[in-house]
């Protein structure tokens, strides 16, 4: 059941890479189609992510992940976010993750989609709003 | 139910109700400020149960031209405040956009070295329409970081820089802030700023003309007569991104705080309840006279006389309240 309103969305980038260019464009189109992104920029620690997420309600979590760290990084949210309590929040996974079976191995833990680095923007939009409902 | 059968004049004896969120349940907080910002009716329920808890928080509002450091000095702030043992709520409001509702809520980036701390609580809100600097929920949010326990409350405003005095309502301490460069010591004037501020913060104190801007304002405020009662707002220059002036700040903060803690403080605390109180008392008033009015014989009568000219606005105001209070009575 669709408890919200609005549909708010955490996006923020774990780990060393320092490029946020397009998790800007992201934040940018999903505020374009009525969501409230919080943003909460680079180089967050697990840790942060997870508990920003708590505090700010979010439906969905975005991370984006360029330095390869995918296979410890997105597990250590998913295991977090069940600690707080906060297991019902999606999160989804972008940047640069090649491997189809890290892919698949991430969906098999918890993650509720990640994409491949070629899918289009409108694409990743619009599966995050049906994850929100 | 401990329904009081005392007289009106006799203190009340105030029921504190157990709940989780009381207790420290971080998540049923969020999510009862997600519902309150949704506009959930059954979140109202739950805040009219909690209510009693609230009133123990010190409110700052934190406001000023956009890019003016607000965020920075927020998290200047809350790092000052945790020092000293303070638990401390943060709202932190952005415009929503004004096609298509979205938001990017940004504020919360300059203060992520706090959000692993448990002592400190960052909430973004994105306007939704709202005007005056703040978001319709924002004072639900407060009250609900105020029965999280919180000690200080900080609430930085949309950072429009005109007419954000709302937050005046919900804050004890009113924090304006300043920056070289921008010539809007005169705007301040217009918007009101200068008589909201408790305390006026020139920041970004490493540019040129930031002691142009301690003078100007000392010269607005020795010209300004200020309404009685009211103390004249003191002037502190900060660094926000070196945490430059924080501690002076603070002290400035705690010294408005101690002078406002008389009967007058006590008063003006009262004044702002029953501001709200008929904030919402208009609001609920509205809705209920457009849901008897709207698709009435009288709404399609008085409309119609409307569109012919017949009948100014004005008048046809008068005229459906005429109707909607003779259907209540
Ligand atoms: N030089 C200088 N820059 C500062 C200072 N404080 C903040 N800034 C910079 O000013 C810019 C805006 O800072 P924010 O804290 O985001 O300002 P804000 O008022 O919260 O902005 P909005 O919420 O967008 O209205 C950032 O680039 C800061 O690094 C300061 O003391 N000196
Ligand atoms: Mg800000």
């Amino acid at each position: 059941m669709k408890r919200r309103r609005v549909v708010r969305v955490l996006l923020g980038k774990p780990g060393l890479d320092g490029h946020d260019r397009g998790i800007k464009i992201l934040a940018q189109a999903l505020k374009d189609v009525g969501v409230e992104v919080i943003y909460t920029g680079l180089h967050q620690s697990v840790a942060q992510i997870a508990l920003t997420a708590v505090q700010e309600d979010v439906d969905v979590i975005g991370v984006s992940i360029l330095s390869g760290a995918h296979m410890t990084l997105v597990p250590e949210l998913l295991g977090q976010l069940n600690a707080l309590g906060a297991g019902d929040k999606k999160v989804v996974v972008g940047g640069f993750i090649p491997d189809r079976d890290d892919r698949a191995q991430l969906e098999a833990v918890g993650a509720a989609k990640v994409f491949d680095q070629d899918v289009p923007i409108t694409e990743t939009v619009s599966t995050i709003i049906s994850l929100a409902d | 139910m401990a329904d009081n059968a005392q007289g009106p004049d006799r203190p009340v004896e105030r029921v504190m109700p157990d709940h989780a969120i009381a207790r420290g349940d971080i998540g049923a907080a969020a999510r009862l400020m997600s519902d309150l910002d949704d506009e959930v009716p059954a979140a109202r329920a739950q805040l009219r149960q909690l209510f009693p808890l609230t009133g123990r928080a010190h409110v700052i509002g934190v406001t000023g031209a956009p890019g003016s450091g607000k965020s920075t000095l927020v998290d200047q702030l809350v790092g000052a405040f945790r020092q000293r043992g303070d638990t401390v709520g943060v709202v932190a409001i952005d415009p929503s956009s004004p096609f298509g509702g979205g938001a990017i809520l940004g504020d919360r980036l300059r203060m992520q070295r706090h959000s692993v701390d448990e002592g400190v609580f960052v909430r973004s809100l994105a306007s939704r329409g709202y005007l005056g600097g703040l978001s319709r929920s924002t004072g639900d949010i407060i009250d609900v970081m105020d029965v999280m326990g919180k000690t200080v409350i900080i609430v930085e405003t949309v950072g429009v820089g005109q007419d954000e005095i709302d937050i005046m309502r919900f804050a004890d301490t009113v924090l304006v802030v300043q920056v070289p460069g921008l010539g809007d010591d005169v705007q301040a004037i217009k918007a009101g700023l200068l008589e909201i501020a408790s305390i006026f913060v020139v920041n970004k104190s490493d540019l040129d003309g930031a002691d142009q801007v301690v003078r100007d304002l000392e010269s607005m405020l020795s010209t300004k007569t200020l309404r009685p009662g009211i103390a004249t707002p003191g002037i502190v220059k900060v660094q926000a991104t070196r945490g430059r002036g924080i501690a002076e700040l603070v002290e400035a903060v705690d010294r408005h705080r101690s002078d406002s803690h008389g009967s007058d403080g006590m008063q003006t605390r009262h004044r702002r309840l029953e501001h709200r109180f008929y904030e919402c008392l208009r609001e609920a008033l509205f809705a209920e006279a457009c849901r008897r009015f709207k698709g009435s014989a009288a709404a399609e009568r008085i409309l119609a006389e409307l569109r012919d000219r017949r009948i100014d606005p004005s008048s046809a105001a008068t005229a459906a309240i005429e109707q909607i209070v003779g259907w209540a009575s």
